[in-house]
């Protein structure tokens, strides 16, 4: 088998994302993870197959050269699950946007992430919707004026952190679109994962929602503002090194290191493949001013995929039916013969 | 009394009940049995869309009608011959359905006062509120029976008044010299691994039923219906359209080589085809129950890119939910069935009745020039051909195909001759094949010259990378907006369905080929309006008939024939879809509608009325 390299990955279409959008550093990322998830897996090209919806991310598949389905509004994961159902053997990508994935396709989204169908899911979050020129979506922040909100919502965002975890979600990642070693780091991770993989990408909206996500990206506070969470590692985070995280008995809390009686000791060391979802919970929750927002893979566990069950359960029901060809069916049960 | 033996040409019995009594088990149990006796039966059920309306009330009564004959059998009967009626409720909505010498058998115990009062009655005489009090009416007390008949069972009371439909079944059995063995088989079958204590007292119910008829003196005839001799040699089973739809499926997915995704949302009455899919996947069918009627149809879009037979049932309601999806694998130029059960409509409408009402929706019911196969199935086993050829066209033509069935085939039942698979073709999906040169594309829209169709590339398939979607493409796959570009891919999309005139049969005519009336219909009206042409014909009426299997694209011979005939009448259950389709195609052409929606299918008598009118 070829090795295969970023370039590969790269389709002859022009990218026609504005300049500036976060969207271009994800693609960059995910045209850099498949090559080291290909050589991990043994995977060639045309295993791939990257699904969307509709919006500015879902123009994703065009700019890859791989199998690439760019489906209708709120649709990708009801359409990736056709495709991984209908052929397990392929490596399915979707991306999506927070008004495709959470508005408009909510429904498919936790129905898939409750089956644990084995695809892996960017979940492009920029509080915004873009390719309609601006108006609130359902990860917008409480008040958020915007052209359908000139007086600011009056609705609560979802966090999808705690959606795909309240689904009892098997992988939950999420990032920031400029931190692209950390998403090739959970772009693979996720491949390796066997379940409904989900990244929530903090992306920026250049044109309509500018500065969105400026507090966990800006290099001045980004690292007192967020904590990278990696299996095995302590929590600490800051831009001293000198916070943590820590459990009191109640509840996770954020403390300095030093202060308050607390040393590294009691700094919590994350275990993403915890089975007891209720830390994660917490981990996902997680925002300022008391907290640093939690980057990284956040949960990555063990279960049962939905597409293996089918596919184990056709093969057992084959192995001892009387049935097995249509001739077979025709003639069985009650039937009776004109001589 | 004298007791007469009558050996009848054909007889139709309807069972009605409350909707818990197990009315459509009694009416299938005994079209099953009368199928393995060898007669022709076409079977009717009639049921609310109430799991358990409130009881006694009219609201909730069930019913379901069989009619069985010594020779072929199209329609399950206009009216019957024999009402068997478990409560006041059951009599009050079935009268109308009786025949003027028709016997009418009453669960006695269930005519109290009570019962009458729920049922709407004003006296305590029912027979003459209705005006059906000189039919052959037979009193018995069948909870009674039933009661007694347990007493030594050790089941409990309401247990034992379950078993009531078996007694009545028992009493059918009599009166059209059944016999009992089939029953007892099935009755073993069914209670043998969970219930093995309830297959003693069901058999005897069974029998004390039958014994009763027997000995009590209140039924004065007994009919026989000899098994059919002309029938054509071979093997036979009773199938309901639902069930034919299903296995036409299977048998597609064999002769194609590809396996059978299945995803839908349960919905009435297309929720027995999804089911039936989910018993087979012994033959490698993979079945998923949707979370709504969209996933049901995207799961088998992407299940159809991944290169498997994809296939997604419903009835009215989901397809109007799966509009903007089918818009999508038009787009996608992806082979995709959709299979919808037509119910009454609009909105909920009326869920578990027939209805011609979805041809609109199926023609046009999407955004932008969205061209789509239409066909429709016209009998319940004609449902096996007619979702076979549905995906045959589907993947030889790589387009969704839209199969019209109805409540009243789906639900319906008749014999069917079994067929053989190697009877039927195999199919052959136009798959991209050979290697692509290095620096070559796969072009996913480049098309056959001769069919329109274009090539298939499945993920998998090395150096096939190539993106599919909603937007606009050209021939080599790329976005475009291009003004020209658009209107070439949405004629040639249109030219693509269009030449599928050339797989599809031609018209036949019954009757002469050239005269002044021309009966045609389409769909599951067949029975009943073949049945009314060969009396009409019998009787010596010129008229001829033909039956539409094919919508979009029409037959090939449809100009010929029509313009044959200075005038057309076009029955179908909705207020005339099909009529102004023909119009706006034929505009010369004299049209006249007949129609029917009231949830029930066509009475034969009405048809044959209708075009007496028109002679």
């Amino acid at each position: 088998m070829a090795i295969l390299t970023s370039k590969d990955f790269k389709s002859d279409q022009e990218v026609r994302w504005c300049p500036g959008c976060g969207d271009h550093a994800v693609l960059a990322a995910l045209q850099r993870a498949l090559p080291k998830v290909s050589q991990a897996l043994n995977y060639d090209k045309e295993r791939y197959v990257i699904v969307s919806g509709i919006g500015c991310s879902s123009r994703l598949p065009y700019y890859m050269d791989t199998y690439g389905f760019h489906s209708i509004h709120g649709r990708a994961t009801a359409i990736s699950t056709g495709i991984k159902v209908a052929n397990p053997w392929l490596t399915v990508w979707q991306t999506c946007g927070d008004g495709d994935a959470l508005a408009i396709g909510g429904n498919h989204f936790i129905h898939a992430i409750r089956r644990n169908i084995d695809i892996n899911i960017i979940l492009f979050n920029n509080q915004i919707y873009g390719l309609t020129k601006g108006q609130y979506s359902p990860t917008s922040k409480f008040g958020a004026v915007t052209k359908t909100s000139p007086y600011g919502t009056v609705e609560h965002p979802f966090n999808p952190g705690s959606l795909v975890l309240g689904a009892k979600g098997t992988f939950f990642a999420r990032s920031l679109d400029v931190e692209l070693a950390l998403n090739e780091e959970i772009m693979t991770a996720a491949a390796l994962h066997d379940g409904c993989s989900v990244m929530e990408m903090l992306t920026n909206c250049v044109i309509f929602n500018d500065g969105a996500h400026k507090s966990l990206s800006d290099p001045a506070v980004k690292a007192d503002n967020t904590i990278v969470l990696r299996h095995g590692e302590k929590m600490i985070f800051g831009k001293d090194r000198d916070r943590g995280l820590v459990y009191d008995g109640r509840k996770i809390r954020a403390v300095h290191i030093g202060e308050g009686g607390y040393t590294e000791e009691d700094i919590l060391v994350h275990d993403a493949h915890r089975d007891n979802i209720g830390i994660h919970m917490a981990l996902a929750d997680m925002k300022g001013p008391d907290y640093p927002v939690a980057l990284g893979v956040i949960r990555d566990v063990k279960d049962i995929t939905y597409d293996d069950g089918v596919r184990d359960q056709v093969k057992e029901v084959m192995s001892r039916s009387q049935i097995h060809c249509v001739d077979d069916l025709l003639h069985s049960g009650s039937i009776w013969e004109v001589k | 009394m004298q007791h007469k033996v009558i050996d009848a040409n054909d007889v139709v019995i309807r069972f009605a009940g409350d909707s818990g009594d197990g009315m459509q088990l009694t009416g299938s149990l005994f079209a099953d049995m009368s199928a393995i006796y060898g007669n022709g039966l076409s079977t009717f059920p009639d049921y609310p869309a109430e799991i358990r309306a409130p009881h006694g009330t009219v609201s909730g009564v069930s019913g379901f009608q069989v009619h069985i004959g010594n020779d072929e059998v199209n329609t399950p009967g206009d009216l019957c011959d024999m009402l068997i009626a478990m409560n006041p409720a059951a009599l009050k909505a079935n009268a109308k359905w009786c025949k003027r010498h028709a016997m009418i058998l009453i669960d006695e115990d269930a005519f109290d006062g009570n019962g009458l009062t729920k049922a709407g009655f004003k006296t305590d005489n029912p027979f003459i509120e209705l005006g059906v009090e000189d039919r052959n009416i037979i009193l018995a007390p069948v909870s009674t029976m039933t009661r007694e008949s347990l007493k030594d069972s050790g089941m409990d009371p309401k247990s034992v008044l379950k078993c009531k439909n078996m007694f009545t079944l028992g009493i059918a059995c009599y009166i059209f010299n059944r016999p009992l063995a089939p029953l007892f088989d099935y009755l073993e079958k069914k209670f043998q691994k969970k219930h093995p204590e309830l297959i003693a007292p069901n058999k005897k119910v069974l029998s004390d039923g039958y014994n009763y008829a027997a000995n009590v003196q209140a039924i004065p005839n007994t009919y026989t219906i000899e098994p059919i001799k002309s029938a054509k040699k071979g093997y036979y089973r009773n199938i309901t359209g639902n069930q034919a739809v299903a296995w036409g499926l299977l048998a597609a997915s064999e002769k194609s080589g590809l396996p059978l995704f299945c995803g839908s949302y349960p919905i009435t009455p297309a929720t027995a085809i999804l089911e039936e899919l989910a018993i087979h996947k012994s033959l490698g069918c993979k079945t998923f129950q949707a979370e709504d009627e969209i996933a049901g149809i995207c799961t088998a879009i992407g299940a159809s890119f991944a290169g498997n037979l994809a296939v997604t049932t419903t009835s009215g309601p989901g397809l109007s939910l799966k509009s903007e999806a089918l818009g999508l694998a038009v787009m996608a130029e992806l082979p995709l069935v959709v299979v919808d059960v037509q119910r009454g409509g609009p909105s909920t409408g009326l869920p578990t009745k027939t209805e011609q009402t979805d041809l609109n929706q199926a023609l046009y019911g999407r955004n932008g020039e969205c061209p789509i196969p239409v066909m429709c199935a016209h009998s319940p086993a004609n449902c096996f051909h007619a979702a076979f050829t549905a995906a045959k066209i589907a993947l030889e033509h790589m387009t969704p195909v839209i199969l019209l069935s109805e409540g009243f085939l789906g639900n319906g039942s008749e014999p069917w001759l079994i067929p053989s698979m190697s009877d039927y073709p195999d199919i052959h999906p136009p798959f991209a094949s050979g290697a692509i040169a290095p620096g070559d594309k796969f072009h996913p829209f480049e098309r056959d010259p001769e069919t329109m169709v274009p090539r298939w590339a499945v993920p998998g398939q090395k150096g096939y990378e190539h993106r599919v979607g909603g937007l606009e493409k050209t021939h080599e796959g790329v976005l475009s907006s291009d003004p020209t570009n658009h209107e070439t891919m949405v004629r040639e999309r249109a030219e693509k369905v269009a030449r599928i005139v050339r797989d599809i049969p031609g018209l036949k005519v019954r009757g002469e080929e050239k005269g002044e009336l021309l009966v045609i219909g389409w769909g599951g009206t067949y029975g009943h309006l073949a049945s009314a042409i060969h009396d009409l014909h019998q009787d010596g009426v010129k008229v001829s008939y033909t039956h539409f299997d094919y919508i979009n694209p029409l037959p090939p011979n449809t100009a010929e024939v029509l313009s044959g005939f200075r005038k057309i009448l076009v029955c179908e259950l909705n207020t005339g879809q099909f009529a102004d389709y023909l119009r706006a195609r034929f505009p010369e052409l004299n049209f006249v509608k007949f129609n029917k929606v009231q949830g029930q299918p066509f009475l034969v008598d009405e048809i044959k009325d209708a075009v007496l009118k028109e002679i």
